[in-house]
């Protein structure tokens, strides 16, 4: 009887929030699934099944594949960068000082550079596109252009030119993440216990070894959240690339990426069908990406 | 998944501009034809006639209930919703005292309605504009849009001895065909080809050119003064580009290219007029161009114009309303006809594209289809559609309804230009709608063979591809054309 009235607080509790998952999380994605397997327009009230044609046809779509090079180029390079770099500000703006007083300190300033680089992530992705329009424009007028001019450089074509487009969308996303990150190093900096840096330093361990033999080993598990975040980001990028490039992948397909693709195929061709079976593609690139990426990189927790 | 909302709905807001107008001028060709993905082999039972009861008073030719309410949501773009709200609905209330109208302004069309409509919960009149409007072929194959024949065999609102059918341009006719129905209204017109500072050719004492020699000189002319020939936004609107480079094929090789085109005829991309056309617009990019505007909107492109840094511009005669604001006083907006490219273009000088677009449907499944009915008949009275275009500046498809109105200079001379083409009226290319995929993969590749990346053969063999792909494609509803 008691166990039953302690259940049944949990679950009342708990059927709320699962009513709501289920309905709004859970059945659209049962829903694409099922539609993958279906040649629906979104319109007709006829629903044709068509087994896994979808899925034979995506082997064979290059726009697909094209969309898949892509995700592969931002899945190495967004975290990579992003990783880096925000680990770097982070370690400077919290152990960059040395050890001083009782503990170890950020560089001078550190404070102030903390609230400057998490703007980035306040700002929409929409403000942060169209901002990067300006920056990346392709005449005299944009930011960067304007600066070059100055030096007599003929504008670069950022956002134009098929063997640049890509990467200036990286550096925007780069850009925009690295403030989040530069946080959640900060905060796992902050959980390693101040003795070990003195220890070392005290052994005469300098910076650059303090970094890689204390901080990054006992940042282990927050680098690797943070690489599961930023691989799934680099599954995405609908909005940045949409501002910035455009829906269809100019210049030259440069930019193609499965969501846009999806968004189009369902909603301007409206093959309904075919672009639920590329989200469900998606959704396993997705799933394996991260499930991969925490076999790999899983082992002995340290403790602290 | 990703969730779109927000970045479209923003970019959205940005294209007001362009697809408003575009759309009032695309959406034409987009509804009147429409693609659809009717999951191929299995289709749904035909749809069933929609044809409504009509009454024989010429008052209300249509057995409208003056008590029923009405539901009329109107796509806000570039035209805003003001001549609905404050004029067309006035009109029916006018017409139907007491009668309450609901009035709906979106620019999410399809987002909004697709589900009321497949809810069995469709507003009367819909105006089916914008990037998101929705698949009329589909919505037609479901049998949610009702027939407008009855409309159009109505007796007139201004002179009830004449049918309606007979007090609008014949395009509106031919246009209203949905897989072969009557089931959608253009309501606008509007010309499209070169758009240029009338007022600045005056002061430079500069001829408008009529042949690609004269057009080459002046684009040397004007290299010497800092400014461009010609530019198109390679960001946002190539499409001006795809179909200027369309209608100079038309004007080489007539109407026939395009018609050949729309039907997915076997090598129409590879025919010699689409190559010309393609080769002499990416020669004038290249010599008289500027490659930054690959990397402009339509928005930045169409300033540096009323900047006079470009001189010829493709576009269609909304561009004038569009620029409103942004117009100094010295730029006057006129239209100036391609010009001759070989010396022996089927089409003489002076051929210039005339469209109907902004499209219209009454949803056959409706609370009260016969006042959307009446709806689209109050729209097509002469006060209607002219006072439509006193609010909007755009021209209507009803004959004479814009007479004694004070149109813009850019309107008066696109109807200057309409008379001097007489029968040479390129002819728009209705894929844009029928088949999309094929015109945005246009859409994208007009950049690459202008920026020079692939050959113009290339380009027309890439196009050809993709045409081949999409005739095989069964689940793209097929439609074809003969004019």
């Amino acid at each position: 009887m008691g166990r039953l009235r302690t259940y049944g607080f949990v679950a009342g509790f708990l059927a709320v929030p699962l009513v709501l998952y289920t309905v709004f999380v859970i059945s659209p994605y049962v829903q694409a699934f099922q539609l993958s397997l279906t040649s629906w327009n979104g319109y007709s009230s006829v629903v044709r099944y068509v087994g896994l044609d979808n899925f034979g046809r995506l082997l064979e779509d290059e726009v697909f594949w094209r969309a898949l090079r892509n995700h592969g180029i931002l899945l190495l390079v967004l975290p990579l960068a992003t990783i880096v770099i925000a680990l770097l500000f982070a370690f400077l703006l919290n152990l960059g000082g040395g050890p001083r007083g009782a503990g170890m300190r950020g560089v001078w300033g550190s404070g102030f550079y903390r609230v400057v680089f998490f703007f980035p992530q306040v700002l929409a992705v929409a403000v942060v596109g169209v901002l990067f329009q300006a920056v990346y424009r392709p005449d005299a007028d944009g930011v960067i252009n304007g600066v070059l001019a100055r030096f007599g450089v003929e504008p670069v074509g950022w956002l134009i030119e098929p063997d640049l487009a890509l990467w200036s969308i990286i550096a925007v996303m780069v850009w925009q993440a690295v403030g989040f990150y530069v946080v959640l190093f900060s905060a796992g900096m902050a959980a390693i216990p101040k003795d070990y840096f003195e220890a070392a330093a005290l052994d005469g361990a300098g910076r650059i070894r303090l970094f890689f033999s204390i901080t990054l080993p006992l940042l282990r598990d927050t680098v690797q959240v943070g690489w599961i975040y930023l691989g799934i980001a680099a599954f995405d990028g609908f909005a940045l690339v949409q501002v910035l490039a455009g829906d269809k992948g100019e210049p030259d397909g440069a930019t193609t990426i499965l969501p846009i693709t999806i968004y189009n195929t369902a909603f301007s061709y409206q093959k309904v069908g075919y672009a639920s079976a590329m989200g469900v593609a998606l959704f396993f690139l997705t799933v394996t990406f991260a499930v991969l990426t925490l076999r790999t990189t899983r082992r002995e927790r340290v403790e602290l | 998944m990703t969730h779109p909302g927000e970045i479209t709905r923003r970019q959205l807001l940005r294209r007001i501009g362009i697809t408003a107008f575009a759309a009032g001028p695309g959406a034409g060709l987009l509804a009147a034809c429409a693609t659809a993905g009717t999951g191929g082999g299995n289709e749904p039972a035909p749809a069933p006639s929609a044809t409504l009861p009509t009454s024989a008073d010429p008052k209300n030719p249509f057995g409208v209930d003056p008590k029923k309410p009405l539901e009329v949501v109107i796509f806000s773009g570039g035209y805003g919703d003001a001549y609905a709200k404050d004029l067309h609905e006035e009109l029916y209330k006018k017409e139907f005292p007491g009668v309450t109208v609901k009035h709906t302004a979106t620019q999410e069309i399809g987002t909004q309605l697709r589900p009321r409509l497949i809810g069995g919960d469709a507003p009367d009149v819909i105006n089916n504009s914008g990037p998101k409007s929705m698949d009329l072929a589909a919505l037609a194959a479901e049998g949610h849009l009702a027939d407008l024949a009855p409309l159009f065999d109505a007796p007139s609102i201004d002179d009830p001895a004449k049918k309606v059918r007979d007090t609008v341009t014949p395009a509106v006719l031919d246009n209203a065909l949905v897989t072969g129905k009557d089931l959608v209204l253009n309501y606008t017109v509007s010309h499209r080809a070169l758009w240029y500072n009338a007022r600045l050719f005056a002061d430079k004492g500069w001829k408008v050119p009529t042949t690609w020699e004269e057009f080459t000189a002046l684009g040397e002319t004007a290299k010497g003064e800092g400014v461009l020939l010609f530019a198109y936004p390679g960001q946002k609107g190539p499409y001006y580009q795809l179909w200027n480079v369309l209608y100079t094929a038309a004007k080489i090789g007539g109407n026939q290219v395009i018609l050949d085109i729309d039907n997915l005829v076997d090598n129409a991309w590879n025919a010699e007029p689409m190559k010309r056309a393609v080769t002499v617009w990416v020669d004038i990019q290249t010599k008289y161009g500027d490659k930054a505007y690959f990397g402009l909107d339509h928005t930045q492109t169409q300033i540096k114009q009323l900047q006079n840094k470009v001189l010829f511009y493709p576009v269609g005669s909304w561009i004038e309303n569009e620029m409103a604001k942004d117009k100094p006083d010295d730029f006057e907006y006129a239209i100036a006809p391609i010009p001759e490219v070989t010396g022996s273009d089927k089409m003489p000088y002076g051929a210039i594209q005339v469209g109907v677009g902004e499209n219209f449907v009454v949803a056959a499944k409706g609370k009260n289809p016969q006042g959307g009915l009446e709806y689209l008949r109050i729209m097509l009275s002469k006060e209607g559609a002219r006072r439509f275009t006193e609010l909007t500046k755009n021209v209507t498809v009803v004959n004479g309804a814009a007479e004694g109105v004070d149109l813009p200079a850019g309107l008066r001379s696109a109807a200057r230009a309409q008379d001097a083409a007489g029968q040479n009226i390129i002819t728009e290319a209705r894929f844009e709608g029928w088949y999309k995929e094929l015109f945005d993969y246009g859409t994208e590749q007009i950049n690459v063979v202008m920026a020079g990346r692939i050959t113009p053969d290339e380009f027309c063999a890439r196009m050809q591809k993709k045409a081949d792909a999409v005739k095989k494609d069964e689940s793209v509803t097929k439609q074809t054309r003969s004019r």
